[in-house]
């Protein structure tokens, strides 16, 4: 099975290929289709056969690479084109191909009738196969090739509304901002290349090479520098700050693919940088708190923002960010295992709203488009109510948001409560831990409250459409509700394979499946914080359990908050922006970021361009150009009188020149 | 026998003659009849000096030049009658579409 691993990739390739070529030609949707998420699907069985071979095999032998061929080979460099199965790869294989899959079925749906159906699905399938080499590749520079093949679709799917300015825009933003991010990642990539080929003179970048000569690297230094340059991508493709104002644009594209890409799989692809990259990350502290407090203040800072925006889809943008942090709030403070879980429940509970919220407008666009008003459908302001209309939706969205606000019983309770309780008792950042314990605990109470005013704005109360458009709202087909259903499934039953060692020990010794799964993958990492000593101080089991008991608190009281604010007395929202319009103004404006980033970057960016277009290319290279020609002009202007168009001259100035010659020879 | 300058002397009266009637006649033809005598000229000393040093190599120079004027005769007495036929001249001071 472990052979066939090539396929994984290969099969949306052929999928986007074919819709690519021929999608215009074949027209029928349900074909096209089925192509995407046909090819999807196949590369999804194939990765659970892997799955399932790994899993039989014992942890420390689970590691498999297959090599299809040499891509580049220049001196002592050497890139293949091949492939690693490890748990990590596969984790992300199986989230990337499931719930892909899932998404695929649902744009199905959700894309009907639009123009340009064949495109979207090609982009679509090509993302699926740039982001399963990411996570599949076994060097450096084919993870680099899926990193770029990503940021490209990604592109292309945000600007899929081309035609309207803004999701141009929003493109355009993504893009840019991206590069910024892949510049460190080269920057990275080839410090380290240089590094170690240059010091100690191995020559590589595949990963299990890395990992094997990672005691090569100095602890700090310049292995600070590498990390730092690394990380520095990952808060582009991952938006964190500073880098991460593209992502809420991003919401420009299609619903689908704010679930696919936006959401559940790009946007991870950060995390999943760092936690293949542990071994290198573990030997610099510096870099770990730099990665642990961007990731806290982005949690918290995100959160804030969500509290107060209107737009549907944005508040899950800011939420996507948020939960983000707690990712790299996790890799940050050393426990990569729990950021991996994070990643993956995240990746269930945030697909399923997404995709729900999809279903929502989807509803709503055709409910206003009835009674052609032209109003938002997807603000929330226009909602409400919508329980009743779409029990589905309501129900999958309902325990996705339950989720995410780390109930306990869900995927998210486990995996956030894991982050925090690592971020409390790590042994990395001594007295920083209680900062980044608070930091993450706010941005869970801001979680828990944002998602449940969007919940509350859009199901419940009251309904503010009108009463002919409320009427014509009804639950989507199957194709839609089915991906929901099985996603909100996964978002229940996603976090009991990393089951927190108090509760297990207390239910009667259940292992931490998950931990022991990942270990053989950061076994580098454990053993060297063992042999550095450090273990920071010893944490009662009471502590934890205390501190779960906290994040539950946390949790009910925000879901409390925003009951009391949107159900119970929907006039104190409205009383408290009118109290403090200045505070809401800066968070309705999200802090004025964008009007900062202008300021600071883009203006003078642009001014820059400006004065190299005006003043240096028309000036300068221009005039170089032109001024040659015309010097050309004018020397060619004096000898065109030499061209006579009379035969005599020529014949004459012919025969003068060989008695000259001739004169020359017989006199010399 | 005649000495090798008479035939020189001759050849280079020829070739003279040959080169003022290109440079100062207007006529094509007559331009054109000019350049073979040139071309004759200098049949008359290669043959001159082929049979003077005894080589042959000349003699087979002069049956090249011959056949090239054949082609060259061929070939611009058509460029005349092709030009004769558009402008009804074949004065050269009339070849001048291609100045400015």
């Amino acid at each position: 099975m472990f052979d066939l691993v090539w396929l994984i990739p290969l099969c949306p390739l052929i999928g986007s290929v074919i819709n690519g070529l021929f999608g215009k030609k074949i027209k029928n949707e349900t074909v096209i289709g089925g192509i995407a998420a046909g090819s999807v699907l196949c590369s999804f069985f194939v990765a659970c056969g892997i799955l399932m071979q790994l899993l039989s095999l014992p942890g420390e032998e689970r590691h498999f690479e297959k090599t299809i061929f040499t891509w580049i080979q220049s001196g002592q460099f050497k890139a293949d084109i091949g492939f690693l199965i490890d748990p990590l790869s596969c984790v992300m294989l199986m989230v990337v191909t499931g719930v892909g899959f899932l998404i695929h079925l649902y744009s199905i749906g959700y894309m009907h009738g639009e123009e340009g159906f064949y495109r979207y699905f090609c982009y679509l399938n090509l993302f699926t196969f740039s982001m399963l080499c990411l996570v599949s590749g076994n060097n450096l520079l084919l993870m680099f090739v899926g990193w770029e093949g990503v940021g490209l679709c990604s592109y292309l799917l945000i600007g899929y509304y081309f035609h309207k300015k803004s999701a141009g825009d929003a493109g355009k933003k993504a893009f840019v901002m991206n590069r910024v991010g892949d510049f460190g990642f080269l920057l990275g990539l080839f410090t380290m290349f240089w590094y170690l080929g240059g010091t100690h003179n191995i020559w590589t970048i595949n990963f299990r090479e890395l990992a094997s000569h990672a005691e090569l690297m100095p602890v700090g230094g310049v292995t600070t520098v590498i990390c730092l340059c690394f990380f520095l991508g990952a808060t582009g493709k991952s938006a964190q700050i500073p880098l991460y104002t593209w992502l809420p644009d991003a919401m420009e594209g299609p619903t689908p693919v704010s679930a696919l890409i936006h959401a559940a799989t790009m946007v991870t692809a950060g995390v999943y940088m760092i936690g293949r990259m542990n071994f290198m990350f573990i030997k610099s502290p510096t870099a770990l708190l730099v990665v642990a407090c961007v990731g806290a203040a982005t949690a918290l800072f995100a959160a804030t923002i969500g509290t107060a925006q209107n737009d549907i889809k944005r508040v899950l943008a800011y939420s996507t960010v948020s939960q983000l942090g707690y990712m790299f709030l996790a890799m940050g403070v050393g426990a990569f295992g729990a950021g991996i879980f994070h990643l993956m429940t995240h990746a269930f509970f945030k697909a399923c709203l997404f995709l729900g919220s999809g279903s929502v407008i989807h509803a709503m666009h055709h409910a206003l488009h009835h009674e052609h008003s032209d109003a938002d459908p997807q603000d929330m302001r226009n909602m409400g109510g919508l329980k009743a209309k779409m029990p589905i939706t309501f129900a999958t969205f309902l325990i996705a948001t339950l989720a995410i606000a780390g109930v306990p019983g869900l995927a998210g309770f486990f995996s956030k409560d894991e982050i925090l309780w690592q971020a409390f008792s790590n042994p990395h950042h001594g007295e920083m831990n209680i900062i980044l314990w608070g930091f993450g605990a706010c941005a869970a109470f801001l979680t828990a409250f944002y998602m449940f005013r969007l919940v509350f704005m859009t199901f419940f109360g009251e309904t503010r459409l009108s009463e002919k458009a409320f009427h014509h709202l009804h639950e989507s087909p199957w194709v839609i509700t089915l991906p929901l259903v099985v996603l909100a499934c996964l978002s229940i039953v996603g976090g009991y394979v990393g089951i927190p060692k108090v509760i297990g020990e207390t239910l009667g010794g259940i292992p931490n499946m998950w931990e022991h799964y990942l270990e053989p993958v950061f076994a580098y990492s454990t053993e060297y914080m063992k042999h550095a000593g450090g273990h920071g101080e010893a944490h009662s089991v009471a502590m934890e359990w205390g501190l779960m008991g906290v994040s539950v608190v946390i949790a009910f009281a925000g879901i409390g908050l925003a009951a009391a604010l949107y159900i119970v007395k929907p006039t104190i929202p409205a009383a408290f922006t009118n109290a403090f319009p200045a505070l809401h103004r800066a968070v309705y404006n999200k802090w004025y970021m964008d009007e900062i980033y202008d300021f600071a970057f883009v203006n003078p960016c642009k001014a820059l361009g400006n004065f190299l277009w005006k003043g240096f290319d028309v000036v300068v290279v221009d005039g170089c150009v032109n001024g040659v020609a015309a010097v050309v002009k004018g020397f060619s202007g004096v000898l065109r009188y030499v061209q006579t168009g009379f035969v005599h001259n020529y014949a004459f100035s012919m025969t003068l020149g060989v008695v000259v010659i001739v004169a020359a020879y017989l006199f010399s | 026998m005649l000495a090798l300058e008479n035939y020189l002397v001759l050849s280079a009266i020829l070739f003279s003659i040959g080169t003022i009637g290109v440079l100062t006649r207007r006529n094509a033809i007559v331009i054109f009849m000019c350049v073979e005598m040139m071309l004759n000229a200098v049949n008359l000393t290669l043959v001159a000096f082929s049979r003077y040093l005894g080589n042959i190599d000349g003699q087979v120079f002069v049956f090249f030049i011959m056949t090239v004027a054949a082609a060259e005769a061929a070939v611009g007495l058509a460029l005349m009658i092709a030009f004769y036929k558009n402008r009804e001249s074949i004065d050269v001071e009339d070849i001048n579409m291609m100045k400015l």
